[in-house]
């Protein structure tokens, strides 16, 4: 009885002291740290039990020397296998639920309304129509999306949260393509290979890939959404700790998958203001470099005769974006 | 039936062993048992191949650069490893090997109820691990994309290598639904008269379970990857975006199949985990009908749980929820079978040998990897992990732990009747302390990396994970070292070791009443049951003469 107490207290203590997350970044962060310490508890007591059974059973029933007889005929025991039968039962019941309210809150059951029904109508002739250019054909780009029976696009992915706006602060439309993420922010016409967004405010991704597979993952907001090929996939968060987080490709999308990487920044609102400043004048209106003619420059480089870097930065002058930026992407980042 | 006069009751003598048999194994057979050892030995050398390739995968990733082989063959080589680890080692050892060689034993009969399909099941295994092997000798190299060869990248890879690589999963699934009918149709039809379902082994009803879960989802998998091939060679458009197909769509079939395969791989280990510990913990199973029925549940519900590989794929948030729940349900009867095997230990006598300390070693490792398959089953946390080490770890700890560790506790119990010698326990013990702790230090704090952000699949990674990977690539190379006890000792002792008495274990399934190794056609006639499969305890009350359960002799099982 002591024993059970001790050692639910010390799976309590070990669950909620762990540090085997990275910083949570975003606002719902927290709520998918609660939700893995929570589970982490309940695994961590049954583990113990199954463990100490194991062992103790070792120990304790090993068959002594010369003892040739058999144990006890005991063949069941419906009330135990009751109890072993319904306790998984209520917790995983308890699991689901917990994870079904945490999955609502962070905005994984509003996809549609979270964003995707805008990006296609208002941001079409920005970042869309840059896209679909660089696959063949307008039409064919958006008749690979799927559409409700409104003829509203429909996006995969985490939307706005159950209180929040139903169109964020800040939309970007994100590129993946082998082996770099390209971010698009629409409102203003600025192509980076760093994502930059204002801390505390809400943001929207819209999510596409160029020729294959990716996975767009930041681990310090716990969020990551495969971008498809021929079908617009979502993300929205909001920042909460200012700071330079990686941004990783958790899709194999070929043989420089490891080094698919890139950064995102979360600026504070100055600092914000500033980065977008200095990029908006550093696109020249005259000689404005499109998404479409930046992945082709990109392509046509074969990253497998260069190193990394050396790959990136012809494209990162190209686009009028420092190489600055691109520090981050192809080579390990250390922070 | 002509009734050849084989006498059944080896205690009298063993047969003559003599080396000049070994011939039959490399020939087209017919007999179970050389079926069954032909798919084990084949299957562990496939194990010892896709072991280098993890080794070299590991040798990759102990530093964060890549300096041991390059981009495209680090993509090769994970690829082929997963591969050749599913389809060559775990299926066609846990169904092909055991299913083969124990079910007509268990069931007595004596043998499948196709024996032919049976040799031509087997001899289909080896060309299509050759075709794959081979296919890291031509000019493009293996398929890259990974053993779920996700399009679009699986068809702008090299095509070849791609391409050789479907016809080895056609071919290698083939031979799989064969064995499954065969499977089915033995355990429905050629049970020995008065062994009704609810009294015959658990690894019966565990293949029964597992066949079912090959025959529904095998040929999806099958069709997926014609239409795959379809993409990659006719340039048709199925599943290339490029051409107005749906890569997601192959995501769910390449699914419906692959998880359901997680339990072709498991289940039959957990039907012989079921068999060795009553043996060697001399007490019946506990809860006979409830780990029977729960194997049931797990084929069923394991057919519709795939989509929770696609969380964070083109899946709508309303399957997301759906999958989700469906898969945590799987932990009830699973759960159940822990709980069983635990009670079965419980107040046992426990014999701590090779085959006894890997059974509970199975338990002691799968049980982890069933309880982070509870924690990635949940979507919010599953958006973090997927595609991470975390999950590297929860599989390994699933397929190694669980199935190899599961296999390995097999191969020692049944040694002794396939091969007519005692394997050195000794040996088996070294053998089992470095699986433990190789097997432990490479994926316990994989599980951490996958947590931190580290992706999988990748050659090279942020230097923050260096160390963890110096050690999981350190645990590796124990893990890897372990085979080598394992294979010298079995080797040896399958030429010289001690003889085998009929039943060393004193085991009560029909098995042990016949010779070790067993002969040619099994039981002259069919046997008669006098025990149950699992009536430790109670024997020297039923039995006809008092004696000591060391001196368990055939007519003690049998009434014939
Ligand atoms: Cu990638
Ligand atoms: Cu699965």
């Amino acid at each position: 009885m002591l024993g059970g107490i001790a050692l639910t207290l010390f799976c309590l203590w070990f669950s909620q002291n762990n540090h085997l997350l990275p910083v949570p970044a975003s606002a719902n962060a927290g709520a998918i740290d609660s939700l893995f310490n929570a589970m982490l508890t309940i695994a961590l007591g049954l583990f113990v039990l199954v463990q100490g059974v194991l062992i103790y059973a070792g120990i304790r029933f090993r068959k002594r020397p010369g003892d040739e007889t058999d144990g006890p005929p005991i063949r069941g025991n419906i009330p135990l296998e009751i109890l072993w039968t319904s306790i998984p039962a209520v917790l995983v019941l308890g699991i689901a639920l917990y994870s079904f309210e945490i999955y609502s809150e962070m905005g994984g059951l509003d996809p549609m309304a979270s964003g995707g029904t805008m990006v296609a109508h208002n941001h079409g002739s920005h970042g869309g129509m840059a896209i679909a250019a660089t696959m063949g054909e307008d039409s064919a780009a958006d008749a690979l999306m799927d559409l409700d029976s409104k003829g509203k696009a429909l996006a995969y992915g985490v939307g706005a949260g159950r209180d929040e706006a139903a169109s964020a602060d800040l939309d970007v439309d994100v590129m993946g393509l082998q082996y770099a993420w390209i971010f698009t922010y629409p409102d203003t016409g600025i192509v980076s290979g760093e994502l930059h967004v204002p801390v505390d405010k809400a943001v929207q991704l819209n999510i596409k890939a160029q020729d294959v597979l990716h996975a767009f993952w930041i681990p310090q907001f716990r969020l990551k959404q495969d971008a498809i090929p021929g079908q617009q996939t979502s993300l929205r968060f909001k920042p909460t700790v200012t700071g330079r987080y990686p941004i990783v490709c958790a899709e194999l999308c070929g043989a420089y998958h490891g080094a698919m990487r890139a950064e995102v920044v979360v600026d504070s609102p100055e600092d914000y203001d500033t980065w977008q400043a200095s990029m908006v004048a550093a696109v020249d209106p005259a000689n404005k470099v499109t998404l479409a003619a930046a992945t082709e420059d990109f392509q046509a480089l074969n990253p497998k005769t260069m190193s990394d870097r050396d790959f990136l930065e012809p494209y990162g002058s190209e686009m009028g974006v420092t190489s600055q930026s691109f520090q981050g992407l192809p080579h390990h980042h250390l922070h | 039936m002509a009734q050849l006069q084989v006498r059944p009751l080896a205690e009298e003598n063993f047969p003559e062993k003599t080396g000049g048999n070994w011939k039959k194994y490399f020939t087209f057979n017919t007999d179970h048992k050389v079926i069954g050892i032909q798919y084990l030995v084949t299957s562990f050398i496939f194990f010892l191949i896709g072991g280098a390739l993890a080794t070299g995968v590991r040798i990759e990733l102990a530093t964060p650069d890549v300096d041991f082989v390059s981009r495209e063959l680090y993509n090769q080589l994970f690829t082929i490893h997963a591969t050749v680890m599913i389809f060559l080692w775990i299926v066609p050892a846990g169904t092909g090997a055991f299913g083969n060689y124990l079910l007509p034993l268990l069931l007595g009969c004596n043998d499948m109820a196709f024996p032919r399909l049976n040799a031509i099941a087997f001899w289909m295994i080896p060309p299509g691990g050759l075709l794959l092997m081979g296919s890291f000798f031509i000019n493009e190299g293996a398929a890259a994309s990974g053993w779920t060869s996700y399009p679009p990248l699986s068809l702008v890879n090299g095509k070849s290598g791609e391409f050789i690589w479907i016809l080895s999963i056609l071919v290698l699934g083939t031979s799989s639904i064969l064995g499954a009918i065969n499977f089915l149709t033995t355990i429905i039809k050629m049970r020995t008269p008065g062994m009704k379902f609810n009294n015959m082994p658990l690894f019966c009803w565990a293949m029964f379970a597992a066949s079912i879960l090959i025959l529904v989802s095998t040929p999806v998998l099958a069709g997926a990857l014609i239409l795959l091939s379809f993409d990659l060679l006719a340039g048709t458009s199925f599943f290339n975006p490029s051409g107005g197909g749906d890569p997601v769509v192959y995501q769910h079939m390449f699914w419906f199949y692959s998880h359901p395969a997680v339990y072709i791989m498991i289940l039959p280990v957990f039907g012989t985990i079921s068999e060795i510990l009553p043996v060697h913990a001399r007490k019946p199973i506990f809860g006979y009908l409830a780990i029977a029925y729960s194997s049931l549940a797990i084929s069923f519900l394991g057919l519709i749980v795939w989509a929770h590989h696609m969380f964070t794929s083109g899946t709508p948030a309303w399957l997301r929820m759906f999958f989700m729940i469906a898969t945590m349900v799987i932990a009830v009867p699973t759960g159940i079978k822990v709980f069983s095997w635990l009670a079965t230990l419980w107040g046992g006598k426990l014999r701590l040998n090779s085959a006894m300390l890997f059974a509970m070693g199975f338990i002691s490792m799968f049980v982890i990897g069933g309880l982070s398959g509870v924690m990635v089953a949940s979507v919010p946390f599953d958006i973090h992990v997927h595609d991470t080490y975390f999950v590297v770890a929860h599989l390994h700890y699933v397929l190694f732990g669980g199935s190899v560790f599961g296999l390995y506790a097999s191969i020692y119990h049944w040694f002794p009747k396939m091969t007519g010698r005692m394997i050195n326990e000794t040996w088996g013990r070294i053998h089992f302390v470095l699986t433990l702790v190789g097997f432990n230090l490479c994926f316990l704090p994989m599980h951490y990396l996958g947590l931190m952000g580290m992706p999988r699949r990748v050659a090279e990674y942020d230097p923050q994970f260096a160390t963890i990977n110096t050690i999981c690539s350190i645990g590796s190379y124990i893990l890897a070292v372990s085979t080598i006890p394992f294979v010298i000792n079995a080797v040896v002792c399958w030429r010289s070791g001690e003889k085998a008495p009929a039943n060393p274990w004193n085991g009560l399934t029909l098995e042990w009443t016949l010779s070790s190794p067993p002969p040619e056609h099994n039981f002259p006639t069919p046997p008669v049951l006098k025990t149950g499969p699992y009536d430790y305890g109670t024997l020297d009350k039923r039995g006809s003469k008092k004696r000591p359960i060391s001196q368990l002799r055939a007519s003690d099982i049998l009434s014939n």
